[in-house]
């Protein structure tokens, strides 16, 4: 063995291409393994937008659709809570939906909704995931929350406060507005949930 | 080791390949030929419109998804939604069949089978004979036989297209009886279709039936050209960097 | 970077175990292509592992999901298909890998010279390696999975006094294949069988570098040492190997992504047919074929006409490649100076073994029964003659040896005769006559037996 007429250089340079191609190669192989992890095709028909006939809900009702695995509350709001809303508006941390993540911008306004009577909100605290209470007015006193609580949801987990739009109310570990998700109409009565183009004409 | 070995290795693993017909099944009569392309996309939407018709009434292919279908058949979700799918399903769902099982095992004895994979388990070719064979016979429950399934439960969903065989009064069964499907069956009542439209169909059926065997075979041939070029040029810069090496060694 | 490196040495061996293991490893300067395939075996052992954990994050295993699941794998989960058919062709290229490899040790003698743990250690991991191949194929539960299961869990049966079948019944844990079995295997197959296999793979290497890696020429390097205490043939393993087996392993990925892409069934040779079928225990497929890497073991096994004894011969013709280094104990390694009757010995055994592995996928006719038979007389016939060459032996022994197995051969067609067959069992006796008359009686008359002189130092062009 002898080192006798080597040249570094070309050494040092085909050993750096193979290096760099060898390494996008492991790269290339890389991403499908790591694509693997997205949620797959099943996952997403599972997750399909879910539809509901909201005709049958009474004032103050609410019910609980799942989507994407999680809890979404169709709530049908009286007109004395849609009033009383812009009287928290003093209290509350984000009453303007500042945050514009938490919901479609369709939804930023007064009562976070597409038509005012109907609250569509993912029922997950966004503190630390759990899924808050829905507590009506007269129901306070099971919670402790004062007399003069106008009803809302109450997590039972620490404690975090939101108003009947989801508005998350200052003092409590939660950081933001309950997330609105997107939705649309179908028609009068049928709301779907998890898509939202189309929403500018069933506005109107 | 010369390069001569080395050829001959990779030859005996090929020539073990090709002896593979261990694995093909022995039919009754020899198999036409399916000869389907699965790169025309224009056969696969057509013989997706022939299986949600003919086809999904009564067999499923729970493994075959719409939305996946339409992808990769270029069919907006719209035309998928128009064309190919029962009014009651979601683009995310599986293709099921309308007949339920009871139903299913009262008609036939028992359920028909899934589709998804039939291509795959049974071959294109198979499924292709099988379609252009069957041919009247009263004996049988649904009055229809086949040629390379003798009695099968099944009847012949697609006579309104092909019309009524029958066994040819000249095909004896002595030994030099005709083999091929096209001497024993002669055609006795004209479908809709012609001969050669109705061949058609069965070779876009078919094709669509491979491709739900197995939907990532559209990628797979594309990306493997990729990775084969990419190991010709790794190959190419490992070998100069064992030439380049190996000048140290007398 | 250098103070990092000085770092962890301070606490860990690194730089020393690097050394000893790559930089200054010497092997021999002559490696052959022969001798890519321990190396190729080692990247499709990473290959199966990363696929395989891979598969495990949607596989589900249990008798009513596996099936959908693995389909699922193959349509649902973003590039499913790849990482499944990486795995299932893994499977076939690592047997394809460890064969040539252990064909490699058998014509160079690599179990010679202290090396007799190095090739225990190798076939504790081709063991390994079939029990996880035959649990991993139960996993996609189609036919061919449930009821090749049922077929060779059914072989335990063949053990008398009833403890076959309480044996096989613990096997299962079910009366037959079932959800049990799928369970149990799929624990052993992602977790127990490759902790076994890494943790042989790194006795076997260890070994290896304790002695010394063997060479196409046979020669012992080490007993030529220059002046820097390094062998004159030796040649440190990093950088000339790692870059030359850099280039072996892209040609075998070529193979591999050509296997992968473009014929992932590979004509039913890798994935069959019936396996696209879900498992149904009331229909047996037409014919069941284990998959191509146990079928040389399984034409055996069907060739016999009796239960227990071929489930024992199946057994032996594994067991006895153990036993190799103490059959072959001729001093000249290389099959490059042991003389043409050696080296035709060898062919005949690849032969036989290739002829076995066809038989095995074929149905059991007549004709083709009748030659597994005799071909698996040749394949125990192949150790013998190696025993019999061992040394240089008096012109008895050897006639001795060749009365001995015809009376053997023949005992065995009196114990199986059928006066059905009677012609073919005579004309087909003429393989093994043939066979012991070339290899067992030619050298007592010619010279086609003896060992050339093995040179001093490696033969390197």
């Amino acid at each position: 063995m002898s080192m006798g007429g080597v040249s570094g250089g070309r050494r040092r340079f085909l050993t750096a291409t193979a290096s760099v191609v060898g390494g996008a190669g492991l790269g290339f192989t890389a991403v499908p393994f790591i694509s693997a992890w997205q949620p797959s095709e099943r996952t997403r028909a599972i997750g399909a937008p879910v539809q509901i006939n909201v005709s049958k809900l009474e004032p103050g009702q609410l019910v609980t659709v799942l989507w994407r695995g999680k809890p979404v509350w169709v709530v049908r709001r009286t007109p004395e809570t849609l009033d009383a809303l812009s009287g928290l508006d003093p209290v509350l941390r984000d009453p303007d939906s500042q945050v514009v993540e938490q919901q479609p911008e369709y939804a930023r306004n007064r009562h976070r909704s597409l038509n005012p009577e109907y609250l569509v909100l993912v029922g997950i605290c966004t503190h630390l995931g759990c899924s808050p209470q829905y507590v009506v007015a007269a129901g306070a006193d099971r919670y402790d929350l004062g007399a003069d609580w106008p009803g809302g949801f109450f997590c039972p987990c620490h404690g975090s406060k939101f108003d009947l739009a989801g508005r998350v109310y200052p003092g409590v570990p939660a950081p933001t507005n309950l997330e609105v998700p997107p939705h649309r109409y179908l028609d009068g009565d049928r709301i779907e949930i998890g898509v939202d183009h189309g929403v500018k004409e069933s506005l109107s | 080791m010369s390069w001569v070995k080395r050829g001959a290795c990779i030859a005996g693993l090929v020539a073990l390949a090709l002896a593979g017909g261990a694995h093909a099944a022995g039919g009754a009569i020899p198999l036409l030929e399916a000869k389907v392309e699965l790169g025309d996309r224009a056969s696969l939407q057509r013989g997706a419109k022939l299986f949600v018709n003919y086809c999904a009434g009564c067999h499923s292919a729970r493994f075959m998804r719409y939305s996946r279908m339409g992808r990769d058949l270029g069919l907006t979700e719209e035309q998928v939604g128009a064309n190919l799918m029962f009014a009651s399903d979601k683009p995310g769902d599986p293709i099921l069949a309308t007949l339920g099982e009871a139903d299913a095992n009262a008609w036939f004895g028992r359920p028909p089978p899934d589709l998804s994979l039939s291509a795959r388990a049974r071959g294109p070719d198979w499924i292709y004979t099988y379609l252009m064979t069957f041919y009247r016979d009263e004996s049988r429950p649904f009055g229809a036989n086949n040629l390379v399934y003798p009695d099968v439960a099944m009847p012949h969903a697609l006579v309104e297209l092909q019309g009524v065989q029958a066994r040819r009064e000249d095909a004896g069964d002595g030994p030099a009886a005709p083999t091929g499907a096209g001497e024993l069956l002669e055609l006795v009542e004209p479908g809709s279709m012609s001969v050669a439209e109705y061949r058609r169909a069965v070779r876009d059926l078919v094709n669509f039936m491979v491709y739900v065997g197995e939907p990532a075979k559209l990628d797979r041939y594309v990306l493997g050209g990729w990775v084969l070029l990419f190991l010709l040029v790794f190959f190419v810069i490992s070998r100069l960097l064992y030439k380049e090496y190996w000048k140290d060694v007398h | 970077m250098n103070r990092l490196l000085g770092w962890i040495d301070a606490r860990f061996p690194l730089v020393s175990l690097w050394e000893e293991h790559a930089s200054r490893y010497y092997a021999p300067k002559n490696f052959n292509f022969w001798y890519y395939f321990g190396s190729i075996a080692l990247v499709v052992l990473v290959i199966q592992i990363v696929s395989g954990i891979w598969l495990t994050m949607n596989y589900k295993p249990s008798a009513t999901e596996a099936f959908a699941s693995v389909e699922s794998i193959m349509r649902d989960v973003e590039w499913g298909w790849l990482i499944r058919y990486m795995h299932s062709t893994g499977s076939s290229f690592f047997f394809i890998a460890v064969y040539l490899h252990m064909f490699r040790a058998i014509i160079y003698g690599s179990y010679k010279g202290n090396r007799e743990l190095i090739w225990l250690l190798g076939m504790f991991i081709y063991v390994i390696l079939m029990a996880e191949a035959f649990m991993g194929y139960l996993l996609p539960w189609g036919q061919m999975s449930y009821w090749g299961a049922q077929v060779i869990i059914s072989l335990f049966g063949a053990i008398p006094f009833g403890i076959g079948e309480a044996l096989a019944l613990w096997i299962r844990g079910d009366y037959v294949v079932s959800d049990a079995t799928l369970n149990r295997f799929f624990a052993l197959h992602v977790v127990a069988l490759p902790l076994a296999l890494l943790a042989v793979v790194v006795l076997h290497l260890l070994a290896l570098h304790e002695v010394g890696s063997n060479n196409p020429d046979g020669v012992e390097i080490k007993r030529n040492k220059g002046p820097d205490g390094n062998p004159r043939d030796g040649i440190p393993f990093h950088p000339y190997y790692t870059v030359k087996d850099l280039m072996g392993v892209t040609v075998f990925l070529f193979l591999f992504a050509i296997v992968v892409f473009f014929v992932p069934e590979f004509g039913g040779w890798f994935l069959e047919k019936d396996n696209f079928v879900p498992a149904d225990p009331l229909r047996t497929p037409e014919h069941i074929v284990p998959l191509w890497y146990f079928t040389p073991f399984y034409a055996i096994l069907r060739a016999i006409p009796d239960k227990l004894t071929g489930v024992l011969a199946m057994g032996a013709s594994i067991v006895v490649l153990f036993f190799l280094p103490w059959i072959d104990r001729h001093p000249v390694k290389s099959i490059r100076y042991r003389g043409p009757l050696f080296a035709a010995l060898i062919a005949m055994f690849v032969l036989t073994f290739l002829v076995l592995g066809v038989l095995g996928t074929q149905p059991p006719t007549r004709v083709l029964g009748e030659l597994g038979l005799r071909f698996g007389e040749l394949y125990f016939s192949f150790f013998i003659v190696l025993w019999l060459y061992s040394r240089e032996r008096r012109a008895a022994a050897h006639v001795n040896t060749f009365i001995v197995m015809a009376v053997l051969i023949a005992a065995a067609d009196v114990i199986r005769f059928d006066p059905g067959k009677v012609e073919l069992m005579l004309w087909s006796a003429l393989i093994p006559i043939v066979y012991y008359a070339v290899f067992v009686l030619a050298p007592i008359v010619t010279s086609l037996n003896e060992p050339r002189p093995v040179p001093e130092r490696v033969v390197y062009r």
